[in-house]
């Protein structure tokens, strides 16, 4: 009961338990449908089988090993084998590769303008929206109720892209594209993460798809599309002068800025977005500045180096860092 | 289940022997045949599979091989392969002096076959470095040479023990193991030379 | 005037001294061996899991770092399924074979000693690096590019590489001979259609080994190339793809899942004609089951490739070939239904016990196994802890139960003694339940979005509770197996002696006494059923004829078919150079491993050495092998 309602409440707060049976959208939809068919069958299966196997042993149960044991021949009993062992399974596989057939035409790609590439890094992910002009990091935003084409590479190794309430996963290949789609119904956060072994990281890989309403999403468009706010604040100031005097920007780009290289994730709105390093952490503070200072004591084997910055620099990296929205 | 008893003669009926088809040591080194086949069959996958997804591959690596040396290297295996079938049946009357002949031949030819197999490379200017297409020419054609190299310590055992007179009509396992070795390499030479020499002209 | 018992134990026996403890070439001391040391995995394996399971019992756990976490994923994978699952079936066919089918020994003893010693000797090098803290960490499927030197540098993958080569060598002799074996040995009369359900499963396994490890070898081999001489194999940049790598792994592996069920379940369809009290219904079908499950296993590798893009005519043929696979399976169970229900007595000591756990288990793991093969389902599932629930059900359940249910079925012919029934139910329920605490959870686990390998999670993604249900599940289970360990260092000392026959089963091993002679068969036994013990005696011992073979180390060999007598095979002497060429090839691995080409030419030219004094007839027997 009580994980029932921790459930509920983690879900309340809009990151909620990424099952494939809560399905957001139509192409998960659909294989949840196919997935409690197979489940029904499966438990139907199971019992009857195991039935069959077990009540004899019950039924005839003997403690005696006697030396003369009947050996009669009887091809009677071969029916079992012929039915149980051949027509029947047979049939029932019949019925669950139609249906898995079925499923899969459902899960063709709709016609759609929007599209979104994603990269996977070794252990964050790129999205640009080549369309737009826009490059943002870990956090995918789509207009609710329309499907999103989206085309998968790799910078590195072999990543796959899942979003479970959303849409099955694709691997994400290196010297290859993959091509998937995803439509959430409705606006809300839907918690995404890599599923193939990527390294030492992997399991903080994770990213979100955030489903806007098409006005919502199209003020998101916007803002990403323009270059990174100027600081005014002066304590933003000094920290804009931080980032582009110290290595900050050897990995990093801020549009606007002469900050432009593209081994880390693109900062230009970093403070738009929700969490940081891959889902590992949300977007405050606190949490910036422990990052800037020993990435690797958080997220250990991150590809970012430690920045070491006294007390006050790094405040006022943090500041600017935060005026990025 | 009834049926007739398996008679069993008596032990003296019976030829203490290790010779001939289906007895251990040939399925032995039958299915040691088996599994180096496959090897060559997954080099082959492998090598079919790179040029449908690659274009380096695809395009051969810029050029279809010259014919040249790869004929030489065949003439060589083949008549190799005969010339040790020939002493093969001479050791099955008993002819110790025809099977070293034939083993010394064998040895020779599959000598020569290795040096111009090295002749080839040192002629080509491109390295298994440069791409997956120089990868995969020279790791299969590579480990088919290992092979052959092996074929030939193989059969120089056999040329010692034959001098030895280790061999006779009814003993001569290793003889008749060895030749299946041989043969199954030169088999898989053939196809290497269909699928990696002859194949990219035709393309 | 000696008698003919003694005569053959001179013959046969090693005299007890430290070389002969080394050079023994008895299939039964050998087969004992594989037993012992696979199940020395098996406890190292099971150790990497008890630390991933404590690790993953709560969110965000500090226990261990996630480079260790991903080394103890990997040692765990590999350990379990190189170094356990097959050489332990490995080690009940050692023993049992030839002792079923009527021989003296394996149709080629040295290289039966050859396979266990480099057997052995590739799971300590697996081992080295965990050691030195740099074990293997790209997981047992080592896919590229992640095991390439540019992501992977350092010995680690290495490691994984050599050891897994050198394994494939050992693993190649031992297939080489079982069919061999199989194929020319069996105890006159004993033709293909009255063999031991076993040795269809064997012969099965044997020839899958022989055509899938060379994709394995192959891709590693690739693999060498590119991480240490700059070739491109999978670098997609110079005309690679790193798909080559998942099709030629996939190409081995899947066929390997077989190779680690079907000798299991040719066991149970071995005990289970016992525990029924009458012959196995549709012998026949059970055999062409296990041969096309084999078969069918080469056609289905890309079922582990349905996220990676492949073209969705291709993924429906994997998809079909997949489920296809599980059709034979039905069979076979079908086939053990039927004997059940055509028993009219069924007995229900600790080894049937496990067989009907083994039963339940398979059901489960090939019912979700059907699941994955829908494609757009397993796009879903792929990779996550349903896969892991599905593949625990089927290798524990159709591996692990089998071997210990044959554990408490031949230990008695291996000690003579019996195994402690109160002890072994006690055994069974803790390890049953156990299992089905720590894995059934898994498929919920997978459904709600958890993805495999991952040595962390966030709390409050529903993911907590059952986490630490599987933790408490797995010490259960591994208390379980210790239960099993005790029951059997017990038994060596008070365990009832088991007679000849404890089970009153029908097949050859159970004529001889427990533990057998050195040589096995006094006479060697002529065949006329498929359950020889369970008929009549077809001939009575005849001193005139060639079943007796007491003056040389001789055993009967027979065609293949019908397994006539046709030749008289000399067995070899104990000799110590199987272990010597085994130690010769580790030289040569270990110089690739440390690039040491001083150790490697060593170790090769050790090897030409050692295959020479090896294929030199002895003084004593030159018809040997010649």
């Amino acid at each position: 009961m009580m994980f029932l309602a921790l459930q509920a409440l983690t879900r309340a707060a809009g990151g909620g338990p990424p099952s494939t049976f809560d399905a957001a959208g139509p192409g998960a939809e659909s294989i949840a449908r196919l997935g409690t068919g197979l489940i029904i069958a499966a438990v139907i299966v199971f019992v009857v089988v195991v039935v069959l196997l077990v009540l004899p042993v019950l039924r005839r149960a003997d403690g005696e090993f006697t030396p003369a044991p009947e050996s009669d021949d009887s091809p009677r009993d071969l029916r079992w084998i012929v039915l149980g062992g051949g027509l029947v399974p047979m049939l029932i596989l019949a019925g669950v590769f139609a249906f898995s057939l079925a499923a899969m035409r459902e899960q063709r790609q709709p016609a759609t303008p929007y599209q979104v590439d994603v990269i996977g890094h070794q252990w964050w992910w790129e999205v640009r929206y080549p369309n737009e002009g826009v490059t943002t990091a870990n956090e995918i935003h789509i207009p609710a109720g329309r499907p999103v084409r989206i085309h998968l590479m790799s910078a590195d190794v072999i990543h796959s892209f899942w979003v479970p309430q959303l849409q099955g996963k694709t691997d994400a290949i290196t010297g290859q594209v993959n091509e998937t789609w995803l439509q959430a119904d409705h606006p809300g956060v839907y918690r995404g993460e890599c599923a193939e072994f990527c390294g030492m990281q992997h399991a903080k890989m994770a990213f979100v798809v955030v489903a806007d309403s098409p006005a919502d999403y199209a003020v998101w468009l916007a803002n990403q599309q323009r270059t990174a706010v100027v600081p005014t604040d002066s304590s933003a100031l000094i920290g804009q002068n931080v980032f582009l005097s110290q290595s900050c920007s050897y990995c990093h780009t801020v549009r606007g800025t002469s900050a432009g290289s593209s081994v880390g994730p693109d900062l230009t709105h970093l403070a738009s977005r929700r969490t940081i390093a891959a889902g590992t952490l949300d977007l405050n503070r606190g949490n910036l500045a422990a990052w800037i200072l020993n990435p690797d004591r958080l997220k250990p084997g991150t590809k970012m180096p430690p920045v070491p910055l006294d007390g006050a620099t790094l405040g006022a990296l943090v500041a600017y860092l935060e005026t990025l929205r | 289940m009834s049926a007739a008893v398996v008679q069993v003669p008596p032990a003296e009926e019976l030829p203490r022997t290790g010779l001939g088809a289906r007895a251990p040591g040939w399925w032995g080194m039958l299915l040691l045949c088996i599994t180096e086949v496959s090897l060559f069959a997954y080099l082959l996958v492998a090598w079919f599979y790179l040029r449908g997804v690659s274009v380096a591959v695809a395009s051969e690596g810029g050029h279809a091989p010259a014919l040249a040396l790869p004929a030489v290297l065949t003439v060589l295996l083949v008549s190799s392969s005969v010339v040790l079938r020939w002493g093969e049946l001479g050791i099955r009357r008993g002819d110790s002096r025809r099977l070293a002949i034939a083993l010394g031949v064998t040895i020779a030819l599959g000598v020569a076959f290795l040096a111009t197999q090295g002749v080839e490379y040192a002629r080509e200017q491109l390295m298994p470095q440069t791409d997956a297409y120089w990868s995969a020419f020279y790791t299969i054609t590579g480990i088919h040479g290992a092979h052959v190299l092996v074929g030939v310590l193989m059969l120089s055992m056999n040329l010692v023990r034959t001098l030895l007179g280790h061999f006779t009509a009814r003993r001569h396992l290793a003889v008749q193991n060895g030749a299946l070795y041989w043969h199954a390499v030169d088999l898989v030479w053939l196809i290497l030379l269909v699928v990696l020499y002859l194949a990219p002209h035709f393309a | 005037m000696t008698t003919r018992a003694e005569r053959l134990s001179a013959i046969w026996e090693s005299p007890p001294s430290l070389y002969s403890w080394f050079a023994t070439v008895d299939h039964k001391v050998i087969g004992m061996r594989y037993l012992v040391v696979a199940f020395v995995f098996l406890a190292l394996g099971g150790a990497d899991a008890a630390l991933m399971r404590a690790q993953l019992a709560r969110p965000e756990n500090h226990l261990v770092s996630p480079e260790t976490y991903n080394q103890l994923f990997t040692m765990h994978g590999t350990t379990m399924i190189f170094w356990y699952a097959s050489p332990i079936l490995s080690g009940f066919g050692n023993y049992l074979i030839p002792l079923m089918i009527g021989s003296r020994d394996m149709a080629f003893p040295r290289l039966n000693a050859f396979g266990f010693w480099s057997f052995l000797l590739s799971g300590a090098l697996h081992y080295i690096g965990i050691t030195q803290g740099i074990a293997p960490h790209t997981g047992w499927f080592a896919y590229t590019p992640l095991s390439e030197g540019a992501y992977s540098p350092g010995l680690n993958t290495e490691f994984y590489a050599l050891a897994l080569l050198f394994l494939t060598i050992s693993t190649s002799a031992g297939a080489i001979n079982f069919i061999a074996t199989i194929f020319t040995m069996r105890a006159p009369g004993m033709s293909l259609n009255r063999m031991p359900l076993m040795m269809w499963s064997t012969l099965t396994t044997s020839a899958s080994m022989l055509m899938s490890l060379p994709a394995l070898s192959a891709a590693l081999i690739f693999l060498e190339l590119d991480r240490r001489y700059g070739f491109h194999f999978y670098d997609a940049a110079r005309g690679g793809t790193p798909m080559l790598w998942q099709h030629l792994f996939w190409l081995f592996g899947h066929p390997w899942v077989y190779i680690l069920i079907l000798p299991a379940t040719g066991m149970v369809s071995m005990m289970l004609p016992t525990f029924c009290r009458r012959r196995i219904v549709g012998y026949a079908f059970v055999a062409m089951a296990t041969v096309s499950t084999g078969l069918i296993g080469f056609g289905v590798w890309a079922h582990h490739m349905f996220a990676t893009g492949l073209p969705h005519v291709a993924e429906g043929f994997f998809s079909a070939a997949s489920m296809a696979v599980s059709i034979p399976s039905a069979v076979q169970i079908f086939a053990w239904i039927a004997t059940l229900w055509a028993s009219r007595r069924i007995v229900r000591p600790t080894p049937m016990l496990f067989i009907l756990g083994f039963f339940v288990l398979f059901v489960i793991g090939g019912i979700s196994g059907v699941m994955v093969a829908s494609v757009p389902f397993d796009w879903q599932a792929h990779d996550t802890y349903f896969v892991v629930a599905h593949l625990h059900y089927v290798l524990i359940g159709m591996n692990l139960f089998p071997v210990i249910a044959a554990f408490y079925y031949w230990l008695p012919k291996m000690t003579g003694r019996m195994l402690d029934e109160r002890l072994g139910r006690w055994n069974f329920w803790v390890m049953f339940v156990g299992m089905n605490i720590t894995f059934f959870p898994m498929h919920i686990l997978g459904l709600r979005g958890m993805p495999r390998r991952i040595y962390t999670y966030a709390e409050g993604l529903g993911w907590d509770s059952l986490n630490m249900v599987e933790t408490i599940g797995a010490y259960i289970f591994a208390f379980g197996v210790l239960l099993f360990v005790i029951n059997v260092v017990r038994s060596r000392f008070r365990g009832a002696p088991a007679g000849d026959n404890p089970w009153q089963a029908s097949t050859l091993e159970w004529s001889v006494s427990s533990p057998p002679p050195a040589y096995n068969f006094e006479v060697i036994p002529v065949v006329a059923s498929r359950d020889p013990l369970w008929d009549a005696a077809p001939a009575a011992d005849n001193p005139g004829d060639a079943r007796i073979l007491d003056e040389r180390k001789e055993t009967i060999g027979t065609s293949t078919l019908d397994a006539e007598p046709n030749r008289r095979l000399l067995m070899p002497e104990d000799s110590i150079v199987p272990l010597l060429l085994a130690l010769a090839l580790a030289a040569v691995f270990l110089g690739l491993l440390w690039k040491s080409v001083l150790l490697g030419a060593v170790g090769v030219a050790a090897t030409l050495v050692f295959i020479v004094l090896w294929v030199w007839p002895g003084s004593e027997f030159p018809e040997a092998t010649a």
